[in-house]
Formats: C-alpha cells, sequence, structure tokens
C-alpha cells in the first residue's frame, strides 16, 4: 500500500526525501569506511557521530510534527519520551557490559555496586536480552503516552493548557530520575557503554552502521507519517487540528485520535532515543529538562510546521547551527536560539518549508520587475 | 577537689546574694599571674567566688587566651581589636603593662574555667544567659553542679528560666543513681514539661530504673512525642506558608498576565529575575556610596524592581506579544526565546556565578514561638506577599486602569465602544504584571542565590499555581499557592522533598485533568477558544 502511493505522482517529494536520505546516509558511510583518513573527502569518526545524532533529532522533530502539526498538540513533552527509549536502550547496554566494569560485577552495573545494591532491581530484569529492550524502547514511552493522553485528552485538556501540563510531567520526570534510589544511576545517568549487538561501540563500522541505521529508521517515520498524513485519518487528524468542536459534534471520537497519535508519536520519540543512546555513549536526567523537549518544538516550527520534511531540515539544520555556534562563540547560542524563536513565531509562522517559496517566488518577482522590457503580470503572489 | 570547689561556690552564692562589697583580692591576681596551672585553678576560683561583678568578664577573658598578667601581677584584658582595658577594676589602658603576656591554659585548667563560666552565667543578669547556662547543665548533667542550679532555682524570677533550671535539676537527679524513686518520678515529670528532642532522649538514655519509675518514663515518653508531632505539624504548616508565600509572589503577576489577559509569559520568571538583579545593583550602589543606608536597600530596591520588570515587559507587550494577541502556542514559543535571551543577557552583564545580595540587619536573626525558631526574613516575605496581593487587589478593584483592565478582559470590543483606549489597557496591564513579578524578585533574593536561573526555578510552579487556583482570578492564585506551599511540606517529612515535588506535580495534573478550570472557575458562558 505504501509502495503504491510513493509510486503515485503527487508523492515524488517524498520520494525524493527518503532516497535523499539513505542515499546521503550511504554516501556518508562509504567516505568514512572506505577512504584513508588524509584524502579531502574523508568524514571523521567525529563528523559521523555527529550527523548520527542529527538524524536522530531529526526523527524526534518528526514526531513532534505529527503530533503539532496534524493534530494542534502542542507537546513540551516529547523530550521525556526521548528520553525513557533512550534509558531503555542505555539498560540494555549497561547489562551488556558484564564483567568488565569498573568493579567487575557480573549482574549489577557499576553504579549500584557503588551504592552498596545487593540485587538488580525488578524493574531491570530482561534487559540483557535485546529483544526485550527493543520491546520496551517503545512499549515505555508509549505506555505513558497513551496513560497520560487518555487522562488528558478524555477531560479535554486542550491548548496551552496541556503544554503546560507535558512540562510538568517532564519536569517531574527529571526530578524522578535524579534521585538515586530510582535506580537509573542518578544525576550521572546510565555510561561507559562497550558494545550493541556484539559489536563493539568504538569501532568506526559500529558508528557507521549507526548512522546509516538512524537514517533507515529516520526515512521509515518519515514513510509512516506520511501514509498517515494523506491518509483518511490524516484528513481526519486536520479537522480535528483547525475545528476540534466540529470534527466532535459531527461524530468523531476525537479523544481516540489523539490517544493513538500522541502514544504513536511517542513511541517514535521513544526510538530516536534509543539510537541517540549508543552514538553518543551517555544518558543522564538532563535529556529530561523542560528546555530540551521546547527545543525540539523550534526545530519543527523554523523547519515549518505541518510538513514533515520541514521537521527533518529543521532538525538537522538548527542542530548543526548549534554545533558551529557553541564551538566558535558558545555565550551566543541562547541569543542564537532565544532569537530564532522570535523570529520563527514573529515572521516565519510557516517555517522554512513554508517561506522559502513564496520569498523566492518574491525575489523573482522584483528581479523581473526590474528588468527592462515587456511588462509581464507577475506569478508570485505578493 | 571538685566537692570542696562546688561548696566554696555554693558559699560564695551566698555571700554575692548579700550585697557584699565583694572585690577580687590581690592574691587571686596573683595566682592567676603566676604561671602555676594549680595555683591558676585556685585563682580562677577565688575570681569566681568573689562576687566581683568584674569576675565573668576576667574569667570569660581567660578562657578567650586574652586576659594577659604582667610584672607585679598586674591583670590586662586584651581585646581582640587591640584595645586594653584593667580587669580588676575596668579602667581602659594607653599601653601594656611590663612584660604583660597572655596566661598560658593547659586542659585541667580549661575544663575548670568552662565549669565556673556556666556556673557564674547561671545567676548572670541578662536572662538568655542564665537560661542558656541553664540548658547547658542540663546536657551535661554534671552533679557538681547541683547545689549551684539550687541555689539560682531558689532566687530565680524568671518563668522560662525556671522552667530551665528546674529541668537541669531533674536531669541531673535522673543520672544519679544514689536518689530515690520517688524523687526520680517527679524528675521525670518536670522533663516531661520541658519536652522537645533533647528530654526524650535523655529519658530513652536511662536504664537500671526501677519499675515504678520506669512506668513514669514511657508515660513521659509518649508525651513528649505527642508534643514533638503536635509542633513540628505546626512547623510544617509555618514553613509551608513561607513557601506559599514565595510561590504567591511567584505567581501573582502571573495571574494578571496569564490569568487576566491570557497571554503565556514564558519569560515571567525572568521578570522575577531581572527584580533580583535590580536589588544586587541597587545594593551595590549604596554599598559603595551610602554605605549607611544599607539596612535600607530594599525600601529603594522595591520600587526600582517594579519600575524596570514592568518597563521591560511593557516594551515586550509593545514590541512582540500584541503581534500574537489571540495565538497562544506562538506567544509560548516566542516567549520562551524571549527568557532565554534574557537570561543569557543577564549571564554576559553579571557572570554566571551567583551574585550575593545581604540581609538588612532587621532582616536576619530568628524568634522563638513555642517549640519553634521562625527566622525573621520568612516571617517578613509572608508579610510582604500579603501586602503586594492587598495592594494589587486594591489596584484591580478600586482605581480607574484596574476598572478598564476587568472590562478589556471581559469584552474587549464594547470596552473599545466605551471609549477605552484597549491597546494602553493591554500595555500597562502587562507592565504591572510583569512589575509585580519584578518585586517578587527582591523578596527571593532574600531567600535564594541570585543567579540568571533564578527564574527558571519558578515558573512551572507559578504556572501551576495559577492553574490550580482557577485563571483569571486572584484569590484562587492566593489558595492555589498556600495550599500547594503547605502540601509541599507536610509531605516533605514522609517523602523527601524530591519526591514530595514530584507527588504534588503529579497529583496536579490529575486535578487539572478533572477540573480544567481550577479550583474557582469565573462562572459565564466562554466560546471554546
Amino acid at each position: 500500500m505504501i509502495a503504491r502511493k510513493l509510486a503515485g505522482q503527487q508523492h515524488s517529494l517524498a520520494l525524493l526525501v527518503v532516497a535523499g536520505l539513505l542515499g546521503l546516509a550511504a554516501l556518508i558511510v562509504v567516505l568514512h569506511l572506505a577512504l584513508p583518513a588524509d584524502s579531502a573527502f574523508y568524514i571523521s569518526s567525529y563528523a559521523v557521530a555527529l550527523i548520527g545524532k542529527y538524524l536522530c533529532f531529526a526523527l524526534l522533530a518528526l514526531a513532534v510534527d505529527l503530533v503539532w502539526g496534524y493534530v494542534g498538540i502542542l507537546s513540551l513533552g516529547h523530550g521525556a519520551f526521548f528520553a525513557l527509549g533512550g534509558y531503555a536502550m542505555g539498560m540494555y547496554l549497561m547489562r551488556q557490559i558484564g564483567t568488565r566494569g569498573v568493579y567487575g560485577d557480573p549482574i549489577l552495573p557499576d553504579f549500584m555496586v557503588f551504592l552498596n545494591w545487593k540485587e538488580l532491581p525488578w524493574y531491570w530484569f530482561g534487559f540483557d536480552q535485546f529483544w526485550f529492550a527493543f520491546i520496551m524502547i517503545m512499549a515505555a514511552p508509549g505506555l505513558l503516552a497513551f496513560v497520560f493522553g487518555y487522562l488528558a485528552f478524555r477531560s479535554r485538556v486542550t491548548g496551552v493548557y496541556l503544554s503546560i501540563i507535558t512540562q510538568a510531567m517532564t519536569f517531574a520526570l527529571l526530578l524522578a530520575f535524579f534521585r538515586n534510589d530510582m535506580g537509573f544511576g542518578g544525576n550521572n545517568g546510565l555510561t561507559d557503554f562497550k558494545d550493541l549487538l556484539g559489536f563493539s561501540l568504538a569501532e568506526d563500522a559500529t558508528r557507521a552502521g549507526l548512522l546509516f541505521a538512524s537514517a533507515v529508521v529516520l526515512a521509515l517515520g518519515f514513510i509512516a507519517c506520511w501514509a498517515i498524513a494523506h491518509s483518511r485519518l490524516g484528513k481526519v487528524l486536520v479537522a480535528i487540528r483547525d475545528a476540534e468542536s466540529r470534527t466532535r459534534f459531527i461524530g468523531y471520537r476525537v479523544e481516540q485520535y489523539k490517544v493513538l497519535i500522541f502514544t504513536l508519536s511517542a513511541i517514535m520519540a521513544g526510538v530516536a532515543g534509543a539510537l541517540y543512546v549508543p552514538q553518543v555513549s551517555i544518558i543522564n536526567p538532563s535529556e529530561f529538562a523542560p528546555t530540551n523537549s521546547i527545543e525540539a518544538v523550534v526545530w519543527v516550527a523554523v523547519g515549518g510546521r505541518g510538513t514533515l520534511f520541514g521537521a527533518i531540515l529543521g532538525g538537522i539544520l538548527v542542530n548543526f547551527g548549534k554545533t558551529l555556534l557553541t564551538n566558535a562563540l558558545p555565550e551566543l547560542w541562547l541569543f542564537a536560539l532565544g532569537g530564532l524563536f522570535i523570529v520563527v513565531t514573529l515572521f516565519m509562522p510557516k517555517g522554512l518549508v513554508g517561506t522559502a517559496p513564496a520569498a523566492l517566488a518574491w525575489v523573482k518577482g522584483r528581479l523581473h520587475r526590474a528588468k527592462p522590457g515587456p511588462a509581464r503580470p507577475s506569478e508570485a503572489g505578493e | 577537689m571538685r566537692l570542696l570547689a562546688s561548696l566554696l561556690f555554693a558559699v560564695g552564692l551566698i555571700l554575692a546574694a548579700a550585697p557584699a562589697r565583694a572585690e577580687i583580692t590581690a592574691d587571686a591576681a596573683a595566682k592567676l599571674a603566676s604561671g602555676d596551672y594549680d595555683k591558676i585553678i585556685v585563682g580562677i576560683e577565688l575570681v569566681a567566688n568573689s562576687g566581683d561583678p568584674r569576675a565573668i568578664a576576667i574569667i570569660q577573658a581567660l578562657s578567650d587566651g586574652k586576659l594577659l598578667a604582667g610584672r607585679g601581677d598586674t591583670l590586662t584584658i586584651e581585646e581582640s581589636d587591640g584595645t586594653l582595658s584593667d580587669a580588676v577594676t575596668g579602667a581602659a589602658l594607653d599601653a601594656k603593662p611590663a612584660e604583660a603576656k597572655a596566661i598560658r591554659l593547659n586542659n585541667k585548667v580549661r575544663r575548670s574555667l568552662a565549669a565556673m563560666l556556666g556556673r557564674l552565667n547561671l545567676i548572670d543578669a541578662d536572662p538568655a544567659r542564665r537560661r542558656a547556662a541553664a540548658e547547658a547543665v542540663f546536657k551535661s548533667r554534671d552533679k557538681d553542679s547541683l547545689a549551684a542550679i539550687d541555689a539560682a532555682l531558689a532566687k530565680e524570677q524568671d518563668s522560662g528560666v525556671r522552667l530551665s533550671l528546674a529541668a537541669a535539676h531533674a536531669a541531673i537527679i535522673l543520672t544519679d543513681s544514689t536518689t530515690g524513686d520517688a524523687d526520680k518520678v517527679a524528675a521525670v515529670a518536670v522533663i516531661a514539661e520541658r519536652g522537645g528532642q533533647d528530654a526524650k532522649g535523655l529519658l530513652a538514655s536511662l536504664s537500671d530504673l526501677s519499675p515504678q519509675v520506669q512506668a513514669a518514663v514511657t508515660d513521659a515518653i509518649g508525651i513528649i512525642d505527642t508534643n514533638l508531632l503536635a509542633w513540628s505539624a505546626v512547623q510544617a504548616v509555618y514553613y509551608g506558608i513561607s513557601l506559599g508565600s514565595v510561590l504567591l509572589l511567584a505567581a501573582i503577576g502571573l495571574a494578571i498576565t496569564f490569568g487576566v489577559m491570557g497571554v503565556i509569559n514564558m519569560a515571567h520568571g525572568e521578570m522575577v529575575m531581572l527584580g533580583a538583579y535590580t536589588t544586587f545593583v541597587v545594593q551595590e550602589v549604596i554599598r559603595q556610596n551610602i554605605p549607611g543606608l544599607f539596612d535600607y536597600s530594599l525600601i529603594f530596591a522595591v520600587p526600582l524592581a517594579f519600575l524596570v520588570a514592568g518597563a521591560v515587559g511593557m516594551a515586550i507587550e509593545r514590541t512582540m506579544i500584541r503581534f500574537l494577541y489571540g495565538r497562544p502556542l506562538e506567544t509560548l514559543l516566542m516567549t520562551f526565546g524571549l527568557s532565554l535571551m534574557l537570561q543569557q543577557a543577564i549571564r554576559t552583564l553579571f557572570g554566571a556565578s551567583n551574585r550575593e545580595v545581604g540581609n538588612p540587619s532587621w532582616m536576619s536573626g530568628s524568634f522563638d514561638l513555642g517549640g519553634l525558631s521562625l527566622t525573621y526574613s520568612r516571617l517578613y516575605i509572608i508579610l510582604f506577599a500579603i501586602a503586594v496581593f492587598v495592594a494589587l487587589m486594591l489596584v484591580l478593584k478600586r482605581t480607574a486602569l484596574g476598572l478598564q483592565m476587568r472590562a478589556v478582559t471581559q469584552n474587549r470590543r464594547m470596552a473599545a465602544s466605551m471609549g477605552i483606549r484597549t491597546n494602553w489597557v493591554d500595555s500597562f496591564t502587562f507592565g504591572i504584571g510583569s512589575g509585580v513579578a519584578g518585586i517578587a524578585g527582591v523578596a527571593l533574593s532574600q531567600i535564594d542565590n541570585v543567579s540568571p536561573n533564578l527564574g527558571q526555578g519558578y515558573i512551572i510552579d507559578s504556572f501551576m499555581v495559577v492553574v490550580f487556583g482557577g485563571v483569571g482570578n486572584l484569590w484562587g492564585t492566593l489558595v492555589g499557592a498556600l495550599s500547594l506551599g503547605i502540601v509541599n511540606k507536610l509531605l516533605e517529612p514522609f517523602a523527601g522533598a524530591v519526591l514530595g515535588k514530584i507527588i504534588v506535580l503529579v497529583v496536579l495534573v490529575l486535578f487539572i485533568q478533572r477540573r480544567p478550570r481550577g479550583l474557582f472557575p469565573i462562572k459565564g458562558r466562554f466560546v471554546d477558544s
């Protein structure tokens, strides 16, 4: 079905995005692994890790765009789902360390030995198996989103109220994960990972593989969101976004649609977090910080809300800018980010994807007008 | 030796009781100046028992190492700032006597000094010192002090000091294995009346008691526990009110901008921060130019903080927020960006580290109320929060601007038709909300670290308070802030500070889902936004 949809004429852009993503990822992997380090086209391990990270952020942005852009739910707590997925992956990676930890305990992770714990807490069981961790990566954020969404949407908490309580949710989780007794490593979080599915995380090939896997998952996420957005379901979602009461009166169960998409989006965010953790080698409670969630919203706003493609673009561009700026002028980054919030909301409500064509057309129109010769009616919508 | 000393001391007390022309003899001075530790101890006793009003100053100076002995057994007190005075007469001296050196002590002498100081303090003129001395004996349960305690008890007038003295007496009786059961039971009753954690510890530590005394002890521990619990509940409520007043200060400006105008201002916390930094700047200026006015710096800071934060708020409203009316989600994002920029601006100007804002002298210190010790700063902040609340209420209900503000929120188009300049009312309302946040910053600078992140810590709590209390309702904000503060502090002993906060947040999130319009919703019909 997806293939048929993608084959259609109107879906050429989606096809282009998917092909572009996979092609670029493959190119990066080849340039990284096949070329010698002194070649002009060689891509360093540092850059590979960075690009892999951007792809995970892009997936998170995609998840935010699905709920914000199509259903109008401004979640300020998606960072929590991202972090929960990351913690699930981190727990698996912790169990893989085995006796190679500082204390050499075959079962207990180092921080538990350090805290003088005698046995593994019950919620850590099963995380030595990848399949279990894989399920939990999706189940933990999914379940939280389902329960939270069910409670919130059923009692019709909408708009800014919902935004504020999602923010309170991630704030509460932030405080909870800072506690040592939670059994997730307190404020140091989980780190010192050794290998994933038997591949050492220190190897270049593993990192390149993770980058490619991130690109593939991002492409899959994009296809899934695209399919949703262009299905009958997607039309109902947009209807909910634009006129919630009217959609309800027509006879749709608005709450159910919202819970479904909110949960789906949380699962995507969780997967993004799970891919993120092995590439940055650490997960700690700061991932729950409310600022992170809001930053993710701004990626979407910059790229263009409700366009999917824009979310990916925004996620990658803003983070690329962050890397450049924090390296060159660290104190300017917050000014830039804050300025971005203001400029985007005041002057570019449609984001890059929505604004760029109009801007191009405007520039074209000016050029045509400036040229002497027979006057031509401008095509641009000025 | 010690028994002899206390006997001597008791005699000394009796002598002191009479209006004797007691004075420190040359013999005592010679003993203190002798350089021989045993003689010094005798000298200390002579001085202590002399009944001379200078005795306590001399022994205190000796114990602090400030007593100098010079040629001809002259005794001089050298204060740490270098001023000199004759120890015996108290007359000020211009220069040290020849060969004056600090008298050296060993541990034996120090022990004797401590005991003597304690006993002298028992008959000091200052009730607070008498009481402290009695409390010290209660803790040490030094049997040799019994005579001194009893003597002091006999002529003590102050009821508080009497209670302490009686407790000290009872503590000595209880720990003495030679006293009879009847005395001990009576002593247990006295200790139970005193109450407190120390009394409970004392009773719990007793052993080898007769069944009769043991039963009395068990009862007494029960009574003390009940009292302790009651006081700790009162204490928790007081701390809760104190936290609630802080929350109220932080949230009340938000209740105006968010509650009355419906503008989500995520930069509200930064307005609080601006107020705190204004206080810092005011204090720095006063410290450098007119240090004498330092105690009044907060009085200058309050209006300035209101003006600074209010002006910034109005500027933000005029240049940005007004373009986003009716688009709450965009307003939220935009103001969040603004908060990041304000934080970074302050960080660039003042540095990332905490800035020190001093407490004026009238705000430091504490006072006792029953079993509680309450700090003045918390008390003043509670009063200040109430004052700000009342002032804001008056502005809203009694001024023309307040009337216009309410008119614009209730029906904007009708208000405009009546000739109200709604744009300006919006601007002033936002300015007042921000200014009140700035005032909150002045108060918070007294109890929290003044850093660029100051506001961030309050923003989520403030929103919770406003939403909990009911949007658009100042009374709701008051009730919301106080109940959140009290619940938080009542939970803390059982759940710990962090877990308590998490529980409150979770309960709030559930609460908002049950009553999305808060505790006290505004009645009336609203169009679904």
